[in-house]
């Protein structure tokens, strides 16, 4: 009775994770996707705290389960309330790091139960694989989550060591001849030790792998991680015999694959590219050096002018924006200028912000209709016919070196053409270049101005100026 | 071989399933818009906390003088919890802000 109900709500979790997650792939569905998901897990969890048995024993704790799970959620729904939209990617990365940690601890107790239980590791390969490779890629997971957070926090800059490269290859084929020699038993040193080594190992690599990766990388690394995780999880689940955690998990790591893929092929980059890191880790000068041309400033005051006196007005978007909390003032700009006639859409490229879709999120914060933020494609036949385009804190994806040189380590990813519209305007906080460290041509163009401060600041007093001019 | 045929007879049941939910994952996830790139990443992120499960059965089965399976067990289940909660809540406060501008 009681495992037929467990079996029951294991199918009713696993089938409400896989609606959930198609649900969520769809704008009107998602949000109702994320609760069915949240419903089923609630539902599993429960089961397993009172209807789990091994050996016709149920589980036992409950007080300090219920305890973990009261701290979890409390700190958990604080944590997920009171952060910025701007800081959704960390945070994403963090929970990501937390269930690989979870994944982790999961594999070393149940490690040190299978040499208590006095078993030689060697006479249950599929057992003991099972338990170190969820090790391994759990903590894999786990550090290089946290230092993804931590890039994106700001706290931890780029850094390569030198043959960076090698040192991980090393790593991963030193991780790999240890899972050999434990389970086959070839490597006969004390199996606690040498766990604690691979555990080593494994968090050193997740460390050294994310380390040299650009911040513009970031959102493929985290869905990469992401799907780790899941992969993490879905050996919990064979390890378990447990059917929920292994649906959730391959699920899981089965569609952060995809998900990495698609952001790959949105920044027209693969995934080895990437994982060895020739973007902004080795900031090489990337062939036009156009740095030291002239180029112009401009006042608020004539950029009111401007923008005043066009008929359209697009404007562009970038982690700059996310950064001075500006989704709000941008849209009263918007505001303002309907007002006084002039057509105001935003263009949204694929990867503007540290996430695909991080723009839309923001902008969708600060109430600025659907309608008017439009895809790269939809957008770039109509900067022909614009008057002013706003460049806002974005910098790669409006670099023309993406098209013309084939030098440049962005070369071959689609850009927004901005330089198309007649007038461009690009609010930075200095000439410094972009995440990706390369220096952009478009700022040195005739047409266009520099508009220098810090993005909120200088939206407000934009729109100050153009409201006493209307 | 032989080896190899036992061990998929012996797992039978899981291969299965691992193999129908990775052509499941792709085809659920191959057709998203960008725009929902970030809460479909964050939502994909709450389910893998279902780890919590095992971390749950760690803990029950940890016998009362075991303070070092009690603790990490302990730590294990928070940390799932968060990742669960955390990660559904978060993917809420994304999607809520979708719902807004679908009203103007």
């Amino acid at each position: 009775m009681n495992s037929g109900l467990l079996s029951l709500s294991y199918l009713i979790g696993s089938v409400s994770f896989i609606i959930g997650l198609k649900m969520l792939s769809h704008p009107d569905t998602a949000r109702k996707g994320n609760l069915y998901a949240a419903v089923g897990m609630t539902l599993a969890i429960l089961a397993t705290i009172f209807l789990y048995t091994k050996d016709g024993v149920g589980l036992g704790n409950h007080l300090w389960i219920f305890g973990g799970l009261i701290i979890g959620s409390i700190v958990g729904t604080m944590a997920a309330k009171k952060v910025q939209m701007t800081a959704m990617p960390q945070m994403v990365s963090l929970f990501n790091g937390m269930g690989g940690a979870c994944a982790a601890i999961i594999s070393i107790v149940e490690f040190k139960h299978l040499l208590h239980t006095g078993a030689d590791i060697t006479s249950e390969p599929v057992l003991t694989t099972t338990i170190l490779i969820g090790l391994v890629i759990g903590t894999v997971s786990f550090t290089g989550s946290m230092i993804a957070f931590g890039k994106l926090n700001g706290n931890i800059n780029d850094k390569t060591l030198p043959l960076q490269q090698v040192v991980n290859i090393g790593l991963l084929v030193l991780i790999l001849i240890m899972l050999v020699g434990m389970v086959t038993g070839l490597i006969s040193a004390d199996a606690m030790t040498m766990m604690y080594i691979l555990l080593t190992i494994s968090a050193l690599y997740g460390i050294l792998f994310v380390m040299p990766i650009g911040g513009a990388d970031m959102p493929v690394v985290i869905s990469l991680l992401n799907s780790f995780t899941g992969v993490a999880a879905a050996f919990g689940g064979f390890l378990y015999d447990n059917s929920v955690m292994l649906t959730g998990g391959i699920l899981v790591g089965s569609a952060g694959t995809v998900l990495t893929v698609l952001m790959c092929n949105a920044m027209n980059r693969s995934l080895t590219n990437v994982i060895v890191g020739s973007f902004g880790g080795n900031k090489q000068a990337g062939g036009s050096s156009e740095s030291g041309g002239t180029y112009k400033e401009i006042s608020i005051t004539d950029t009111a002018v401007l923008m005043m006196y066009s008929k359209k007005v697009i404007i562009v978007p970038g982690y700059g924006l996310a950064v001075a909390q500006a989704q709000h003032t941008c849209h009263e700009l918007e505001k303002v200028l309907d007002q006084n006639g002039v057509e105001v859409k935003y263009a949204i490229h694929p990867v503007a912000g540290r996430m695909p879709g991080h723009m839309n999120v923001l902008l969708a914060e600060a109430d600025v209709s659907y309608d008017k933020l439009l895809d790269m494609d939809e957008i770039n036949p109509e900067f022909a016919h614009t008057d002013v385009v706003l460049v806002l804190g974005a910098n790669d994806v409006v670099n023309p070196a993406a098209k013309t040189d084939p030098a440049s380590p962005i070369y071959g990813m689609p850009i927004l053409d901005v330089e198309d519209a007649a007038h461009v305007i690009v609010n930075k906080r200095s000439m410094k270049p972009g995440y990706a460290g390369i220096e952009n041509g478009l700022f040195f163009q005739p047409k266009t101005s520099m508009l220098f401060g810090d993005a909120k600041d200088a939206l407000n007093k934009l729109v100050a100026e153009i409201k006493s001019m209307a | 071989m032989e080896q190899v045929l036992n061990l998929l007879t012996e797992h039978f049941y899981f291969i299965f399933l691992l193999i129908l939910m990775i052509i499941l994952g792709f085809e659920v996830i191959s057709r998203v818009p960008a725009v929902l790139h970030t809460p479909l990443m964050s939502g994909a992120n709450a389910i893998h906390g279902v780890v919590i499960i095992g971390a749950i059965i760690v803990m029950g089965q940890a016998e009362s003088d075991n303070y070092l399976a009690l603790i990490l067990g302990f730590i294990a289940v928070i940390l799932g919890t968060l990742n669960v909660v955390g990660g559904f809540v978060v993917t809420d406060r994304m999607l809520e802000m979708f719902k807004k501008r679908k009203k103007n």
